[in-house]
């Protein structure tokens, strides 16, 4: 286990990179603190993938230095890195039987026979193939093999990190709680770093408790789930986290007050004067419909999601998006909006801007 | 109209699917619902005529189809992984099916560009499939199924291999994309969600058998057994067996409800209970809600919900709360339940009692 | 799968069939019919029954001729499969390096039969060949027409020349499509690079090789062109293979008869050894899918 330190890491595809544009990860500072576990979630070719390859040494930086604990290991290969990872698509050894994958990684290492039979037979309990433990791996469903692949992933104690990429992607969404609440259990148990790459924001939010959010080869937020959904920093996050993402209307802020096409919204606090492209963020969540709101909308369609609806309106040829709790009546045809004023966000050049005037970016 | 009339399919002795009856109506939306391996692709190909039926008739408007080739039914099909013509542009991608039909030159223009439009690919007329976005490829593939003007469309978990944001943008488009169409769509995915999203119908399948199929929103608050209630939630529904006894219905652990309402006309015994994460919660609403004593498990929290796994006695749930609850594992908590949302199945699985709250949405 | 019927399928068969008829059927028809029969020439013919069949099956030339023959084949075999992986193993996999390793190792297979044949007897003399004579300027007593050890090893060489890069082609192909994840999952669960062979590249090449074996098998125990070429089926008869004897048999002896029972009998031996290899093979692989 360990404590993982990324100074200045960029990457580039190219061997002579010229431009910014060239490297699929920008300049990138992180700290891992032993122990957590951490999430990358973005959508594809966002450099999340590249990431995770610079961290486990499939790849080497084109910059920078990467850090376990305070061991630089930034050219140390793979195998002298000491991480497990899961990939994506099942990776089995299709000739061996259940144990002998599980048992795989630690044979290699030369550990003792009977501490290899006890662990085994521990994880495979823990991923629910204690029945088949002698069966050949090659006939098995997707969902058994890539929970062989987690299970080989974890069957080291002494790993310095495990690596997950992706790993859901092939399993059915019932088996995916039951694997997710494994992993999330297993991480409690042993306290191992793990990292999670996804695209899929569910997965990110219930598994990990720091997301990092990637956009374009960039960190754009690190956050616990929470701080993500309430306080996005950019732009991105606002859009990328939430089903469906934050609300973004373009917006004139003067002090307490923003103006949108016309109609004043009262703020929580004082923005200031702030200049460039500003908008204001709100979560569908804190939509609400109500005879007296702020701005008048038109109700184009609404989503039954069972356990809730999706409302989704037209404000002057902008779409607004409102989640209403099951059984509550639906609105219909013209009606008028608020928005909860304490989680209204301000947004400037894309980034959360922090009220009294503090420039923007800078954390609030 | 597309019927299946006792459609069986049977492979080396093994039955992949149970003799079916199903009728599709035109310019409907149909979604095949369940797990992989529950035969949704294998009836797919049944109706689409890829495959022949071991048994049992497949009628299209009247006609039987039977043993009739793909190429002569008007079908087009969308499948999970990205599928163009790799050296052809997106507006000869679009056009292929219409040029193969020998439509004339301006009616096959006007059509390529008008489904352009509709998929949002006007941009991108010239580019090669492999230069866009895995998003824009699966959408120039629905372009090619929609431009032939097919009578039945066939998407087979079409979303699947795009990312999670833009699953959710087509998602939302698809119903606005198929209102325009008259055609006959039959769309199979495994999640709850984008069933309910796509609205239509839906048809819950598991180990090769339909379980249940009606209006979307009927079948997932009336589940007819078991099977669909389980297929058709997720988080997956939760359960606890529940015995009647005259006035009252008696949980584990000595909990007690009135057997009043939908409940008071079942005969005593034993039930299966049923109930969706959504509705459990950790404050109390109403008189009639029922306090569940459980063990908590993992606790996974969203940023503005929260999935509290938690165990009851030997019964495994899932709850899923409004805002944010870290609460330490292995602590003791009780749940509340209103007994309006709980479901009664028998000891065969099929609904006994339905929930109330379902009755009147 | 199967697909709606339709008959009309049929008539497009009819060419080839066609074809087939007059370019296997009829010649193999002549060919039962001269092993059930003798003749004296001017089409005139005794049904002799099995009569053929017993000469031949009895015959102890016959007998050496196809122990030599499973002796060869196993050799090459032995030699070409795990060379073949070998050489493939070290190739590079990608870059224009790959794509001129693949021409080089391709030649050998555009050689026509006879022309290898001719460049190997070449080769091997004594007085001219650069093998022959290289090895008679050192002192190696070498002769092919002479020695049956030495007739074999040349004939041996040869065909692992020739051949090898057959299979080195196929497990290639192989090689190259298994995913990158594989190896990446084997350097962070420290496979050794036996391990990584053993149980990742070998299973997934496992059907490749299949088809090279079958291949390579086929071809070595119908081999005719380059011994021949080469050593004439000597010295005496060691180099003498079983489509060699067959042919000494029925043109050089005239004897038709038990040639063309000969020639039916080889023909059922490669079907069934063909057959027998490839089910079980494919059989070691349904062992492992679920029932």
């Amino acid at each position: 286990m360990a404590r993982i330190t990324l100074e200045n890491v960029a990457h580039s595809y190219l061997s002579h990179p010229r431009s910014e544009a060239d490297y699929a990860l920008k300049t990138i500072n992180l700290n891992w603190d032993d122990g957590g576990a951490y999430a990358l979630l973005g959508a594809s070719g966002c450099g999340k993938t590249t990431l995770l390859n610079l961290i486990s040494g499939l790849r080497q930086p084109s910059q920078g230095r990467i850090l376990f604990d305070s061991v630089d290991v930034t050219e140390a290969p793979t195998t002298a890195r000491n991480i497990a990872q899961v990939f994506q698509f099942p990776v089995v050894y299709d000739t061996m039987t259940v144990r002998q994958n599980l048992a795989f990684p630690l044979r290699n290492r030369g550990m003792d026979g009977a501490y290899i039979k006890r662990r085994v037979e521990a994880i495979a309990k823990m991923i629910g193939m204690a029945g088949v433990l002698d069966r050949r791996a090659r006939g098995l469903t997707a969902d058994a093999k890539q929970k062989i692949s987690l299970g080989r992933g974890m069957v080291r104690e002494d790993v310095n990190a495990i690596l997950f990429d992706e790993p859901l992607t092939v399993i059915d969404p019932h088996m995916k709680w039951e694997l997710r609440t494994q992993l999330k259990s297993l991480h409690r148990e042993f306290g191992h770093t793990m990292v999670y790459v996804t695209h899929d924001q569910t997965e990110a939010l219930t598994f990990a408790d720091k997301v990092v959010v990637m956009h374009d080869g960039r960190v754009v937020q690190t956050g616990t789930p929470q701080e993500l959904f309430e306080a996005p920093e950019h732009t991105f996050v606002g859009y990328f986290i939430g089903s469906p993402g934050m609300n973004l209307l373009p917006a004139e802020v003067r002090g307490k007050t923003a103006t949108v096409a016309g109609h004043a919204i009262a703020l929580a606090a004082d923005y200031g004067n702030p200049q460039g492209r500003v908008q204001l963020g709100i979560r569908p969540d804190f939509v609400s419909f109500d005879a007296a709101g702020d701005l008048p909308v038109t109700v184009t369609r609404v989503e039954d999601i069972g356990r809730r609806r999706i409302v989704r309106a037209d404000f002057r040829g902008t779409e607004i998006n409102a989640h209403l709790p099951e059984g509550e009546p639906v609105p219909s045809g013209a009606t008028r909006i608020s928005f909860g004023t304490a989680q209204i966000g301000i947004y400037v050049d894309d980034w959360r801007a922090s009220p009294n005037g503090a420039a923007p970016g800078e954390i609030a | 109209m597309l019927e299946l009339k006792g459609v069986a399919k049977r492979v080396r002795g093994q039955t992949h699917i149970y003799p079916t009856d199903l009728t599709l109506e035109k310019g409907t939306m149909n979604v095949l619902l369940g797990p992989t391996l529950a035969g949704k692709t294998t009836l797919m190909r049944l109706l689409a005529g890829l495959d022949a039926p071991s048994e049992g008739r497949v009628i299209w408007d009247g006609r039987d189809v039977t043993g009739v080739r793909v190429q002569d039914r008007g079908v087009a099909m969308v499948y999970q992984q990205f599928i163009n013509y790799p050296s052809m542009s997106v507006y000869e991608n679009i056009a292929s099916p219409l040029r193969i039909a020998g439509q004339a030159r301006d009616e096959i223009d006007r059509k390529v560009r008008q489904t352009a439009d509709l998929l949002k690919l006007s941009p991108y007329l010239e580019r090669l499939p492999l230069e866009l976005s895995g998003g824009q490829q699966q959408r120039c593939a629905l372009a090619r199924a929609l431009v032939k003007d097919a009578g039945l469309v066939l998407l087979d978990e079409p979303l699947a291999n795009l990312d999670y944001k833009l699953r959710e943008e087509l998602r939302a488009e698809l119903p606005r994309i198929f209102q325009k169409s008259g055609a006959i769509f039959v769309y199979a995915t495994t999640e709850p969600e984008e069933a309910l999203l796509l609205g239509g119908n839906t048809a819950a399948l598991w180990e090769g058998r339909i379980a249940q199929f009606g209006p979307t929103l009927d079948v997932y608050r009336q589940p007819c057994d078991i099977v669909t209630a389980r297929v058709f939630s997720n988080p997956p529904m939760n359960f606890t067996s529940v015995r009647k006894d005259g006035h009252r219905l008696t949980f584990g652990r000595g909990v007690n409800a009135p057997a009043d309402g939908v409940f008071a006309g079942l005969p005593d015994g034993d039930y299966s209970a049923g109930f969706r994460a959504n509705h459990l919660g950790l404050n109390v609403h109403t008189g009639s809600a029922i306090e569940l004593p459980c063990t908590v498990g993992v606790s996974e929290i969203t940023g503005s919900e929260t999935y509290l796994h938690l165990h009851h006695g030997d019964d495994r749930w899932v709850a899923l709360l409004h805002g944010v609850h870290d609460i330490p594992q292995d602590s003791e908590v009780g749940v509340f339940l209103e007994t309006r949302y709980l479901y009664l199945f028998d000891v065969a699985g099929k609904l006994a009692a339905p929930a109330a709250y379902a009755m009147a949405a | 799968m199967d697909k709606p019927v339709n008959q009309r399928a049929w008539f497009l068969v009819l060419p080839v069939f066609l074809l087939v008829a007059f370019s296997a059927i009829l010649p193999l028809m002549t060919v039962v019919n001269y092993a059930f029969n003798d003749t004296f020439g001017s089409n005139a013919f005794f049904w002799v029954g099995l009569e053929w069949f017993e000469e031949v099956l009895t015959s102890e030339r016959v007998h050496e001729a196809l122990l030599r023959q499973l002796l060869f084949s196993a050799i090459i075999l032995a030699i070409e499969i795990p060379l073949g992986i070998a050489v493939a193993l070290t190739l590079p996999k990608r870059g224009i390096g790959a794509s001129v390793c693949l021409v080089i190792l391709a030649l050998p297979l555009l050689i026509p039969w006879n022309v290898v044949g001719t460049i190997w007897q070449v080769f091997a003399r004594v007085d001219i060949g650069l093998l022959g004579a290289f090895l008679s300027q050192i002192g190696v007593d070498f002769n092919i027409g002479q020695d049956s050890i030495d007739a074999w090893v040349v004939l041996i060489v040869m065909d692992v020349w020739h051949w090898t890069s057959l299979v080195t082609l196929l497990a290639y192909a192989g090689l190259q499509a298994i995913p990158e994840a594989y190896y990446q999952a084997g350097r962070i669960d420290q496979a050794s690079r036996w391990a990584v062979f053993r149980y990742i590249e070998l299973p997934k090449m496992k059907g490749v090789l299949l088809i090279a074996i079958l291949l390579r098998f086929m071809d070595s125990f119908v081999i005719y062109t380059e011994p021949f070429v080469v050593t004439g089926g000597g010295p005496g008869s060691a180099t003498t293979f079983l489509s060699i004897d067959l042919v000494k048999m029925a043109i050089g002896q005239f004897d038709l008869g038990p040639a063309a029972a000969f020639s039916i009998m080889y023909f059922f031996v490669i079907l069934l050894i063909c057959w027998v290899f490839y089910t079980v093979m494919t059989n070691l692989d349904r062992q492992d899918l679920p029932e």
